[in-house]
């Protein structure tokens, strides 16, 4: 009932005028960002941050959180009616989605992403309501041990267990790591890796590393593979509402893919991709038409729009409560508080209640309006789409150079975004994942204060983060994710011929 | 030649990729560096048990052994996909994008942002296949007073002045004033 009562003083917050106003500016530019390809959540919030020294944080928090719900509803739209996938976790709406919009059901395939994403929205916001004070109960008893094994394991599983190699994740995490210890020790005032440069003993801001990686990088990429390839937009077809059969077939899996996708959001590993794909296969196996499956089948966009929506509730579980992010996004709403010198973390609900409580109530006005701005208004969003890539492109550089430049002013951190573009095209040409990069840069300088602290307890004891229990055994779990799924692989090791069908 | 078939063999399976093969390198090359450079650290007996150190050389070394897997791997093949290995990236766009980015850096202070923002919307255009310089140059200079005016009234952030920053802000000036 706490909880309750907390929540609606929450709405007493973001009802005001001008708050719903950041509301609405964030879901109206979150839904443009996600329907655009080429610029995503994290891009842009890192683009936005220098609005923290200018608003307060209720506001500029809850713009952000309109900013990453829109996104996530934008992406779909991109998804279906143009089958490249904005961001991973859309994936898998493009693989029925796309093929529903083919077959002259667009209208169908957006309605249910859409009503899909505002069900599971909705109901990973009450999770969060709900469960955001039971963890930090929990998370009061941690010290500076537990809490860096908990970052150690954040770490593993945001690089090494959900990408493609990891190898290539940890070697994206370490740089980043690298990255953020960039500057003067604030232990010690030593410099570290500064190379002689007065420019670097602030360390290297994490817009300038954000945008060159997602911007910079990005259009680099796809520059260099742009004739190869034409996009062809599926014209918006068939009605926007769904049919009684429609319906009957999506709000199960709405449902089912909340409940897969908000646990694993929640969970400190994070990441959107594995319920999307988890909820795609469970709809597979119950569904009465799994001849539909791979030609359009309706359940295969409902799901995992829902699971995608409902993990991107779950993920500022422990960003809000632990002060914990494990995607791009979050790392970089993390370093939004940090530059308000607020600390998320356990304490964070007690200090700030006006900040978080109306924040998640934001987010219940912000999934309401993101319905109306994606059924009724769709024509609009596709009409974005139709700008050509030469302007969009050249546009995001012009954006990503000035917000860049505005942060210093100094050629130096223009270099610098350049550089982190070209990296950043390389590791997406080599295929290494961007995240754990942006993820390592602000979670490291926190991992590495909490363990300085605790070795400073212990009086440099190294076993202390295995003889509390508690760190003790989120280290074995990060043991388990990072060579499990290798130590698996070696146990049901398959025939050396095996090619694996395309069942 | 009597090599045999087992070297043959080994050789076979050795076949170096060789943009993986510079990436593992150079992921170990920072690492030595790291290791360098975490070495010239200063680090006062005070915190000699947890000093600013131990952080950069756990770092250090995990880059470096993930490096030497990186190595091995390229050397045996590489791991990027048969369809993207086909794909040999478009190096005029490139040229044109990088071109774009370089002469940004070089202009900004001097010409000023609007100036040089609107030559990297048109290098960055042609990159990108279009070839109407005119109309970009157009479009890139709108994006490039709209971005102004958003990042420096709404956000406040100060971009530095050119010829054309100047006039606007004599205009703005003189409508608000």
């Amino acid at each position: 009932m706490d909880a309750f009562s907390q929540l609606l003083n929450g709405f007493a917050v973001a009802l005001t005028p001008i708050n719903l106003l950041w509301c609405l500016v964030g879901t109206t530019l979150g839904t443009a960002i996600g329907v655009l390809p080429g610029l995503g959540p994290a891009l842009t919030i890192a683009l936005l941050l220098p609005i923290t020294f200018k608003v307060e944080p209720t506001a500029a928090f809850i713009l952000f959180a309109g900013i990453y719900y829109g996104a996530m509803y934008g992406g779909s739209t991109t998804s279906i009616l143009l089958n490249t996938p904005g961001e991973s976790a859309t994936i898998v709406t493009a693989l029925e989605g796309n093929k529903m919009a083919r077959n002259g059901r667009a209208g169908a395939a957006l309605a249910t992403a859409a009503i899909g994403s505002f069900v599971a929205g909705t109901i990973g916001t009450l999770g969060i309501t709900f469960l955001a004070p039971v963890v930090v109960d929990w998370a009061l008893k941690f010290g500076p041990a537990d809490y860096f094994s908990l970052m150690v394991l954040a770490f593993v599983t945001v690089s090494a267990v959900l990408g493609s190699s990891a190898v290539r994740g940890l070697a994206a995490l370490f740089f980043g790591i690298w990255l953020g210890l960039i500057g003067v020790d604030l232990q010690t005032g030593q410099a570290r890796f500064t190379f002689g440069l007065p420019e670097l003993l602030d360390g290297i801001n994490v817009i300038v590393v954000a945008v060159g990686l997602f911007a910079v990088g990005e259009t680099l990429y796809v520059g260099s593979r742009y004739r190869l390839g034409k996009d062809e937009i599926i014209p918006l077809s068939g009605s926007l509402w769904m049919t009684a059969a429609e319906w009957k077939r999506s709000w199960k899996p709405w449902l089912r893919g909340t409940a897969i996708g908000f646990p694993i959001g929640a969970m400190p590993a994070g990441g959107a991709e594995i319920p999307t794909f988890l909820s795609y296969y469970i709809e597979k196996k119950l569904t009465s038409k799994p001849q539909e499956f791979g030609k359009g089948a309706i359940e295969g966009v409902a799901g995992p729009e829902a699971a995608n929506n409902a993990s991107a509730a779950g993920v500022l579980v422990p960003m809000l409560t632990l002060g914990l992010p494990t995607s791009a996004t979050a790392a970089i709403m993390l370093s939004a508080f940090q530059s308000y010198g607020i600390n998320p973390g356990p304490l964070l609900l007690q200090s700030q209640p006006q900040l978080v409580w109306g924040l998640i109530a934001s987010l219940f006005i912000g999934n309401v309006m993101l319905l109306v701005l994606n059924l009724p208004l769709i024509a609009v969003w596709v009409k974005l789409l139709q700008i050509p890539a030469p302007i969009l492109y050249a546009g995001i550089l012009v954006f990503a150079t000035i917000g860049t430049y505005g942060i210093t002013q100094s050629p130096v951190d223009l270099i610098l975004l350049y550089l982190v573009g070209g990296i950043g095209y390389l590791m997406r040409r080599y295929d290494f994942p961007a995240a754990p990069v942006i993820i390592g840069m602000i979670l490291g300088p926190l991992a590495e204060q909490n363990f300085r602290q605790a070795m400073t307890i212990s009086a440099g004891d190294w076993t202390v983060f295995f003889t509390r229990p508690l760190s003790a055994t989120i280290l074995a779990l990060a043991a388990l994710a990072l060579f499990g799924p290798k130590l698996y692989q070696l146990a049901m090791r398959p025939k050396p011929d095996h090619v694996p069908g395309d069942a | 030649m009597a090599g045999g078939g087992t070297p043959q063999h080994r050789f076979a399976r050795l076949r170096p990729a060789l943009g993986e093969t510079i990436i593992g390198a150079g992921v170990l090359v920072l690492a030595i560096v790291m290791v360098w450079q975490t070495l010239s650290i200063p680090v006062s007996p005070i915190y000699a048990q947890v000093g600013p150190t131990i952080v950069p050389i756990i770092t250090a070394c995990a880059l470096g052994m993930l490096g030497v897997l990186l190595l091995v791997d390229a050397l045996q093949g590489g791991w990027q996909s048969e369809d993207e290995k086909e794909i040999t990236p478009d190096r005029v766009a490139l040229l044109w994008i990088v071109a774009g980015l370089v002469l940004n850096v070089l202009l900004i202070t001097s010409a000023g942002f609007t100036i040089a923002s609107v030559i990297l919307f048109v290098c960055v255009a042609r990159g990108f296949g279009s070839k109407a310089i005119i109309r970009d140059a157009l479009i890139g200079a709108v994006f490039a007073l709209v971005a102004y005016i958003g990042f420096a009234k709404t956000l406040g952030i100060n971009i530095g002045s050119g010829l054309v920053e100047n006039a606007i802000e004599r205009v703005i000036g003189s409508e608000g004033g």
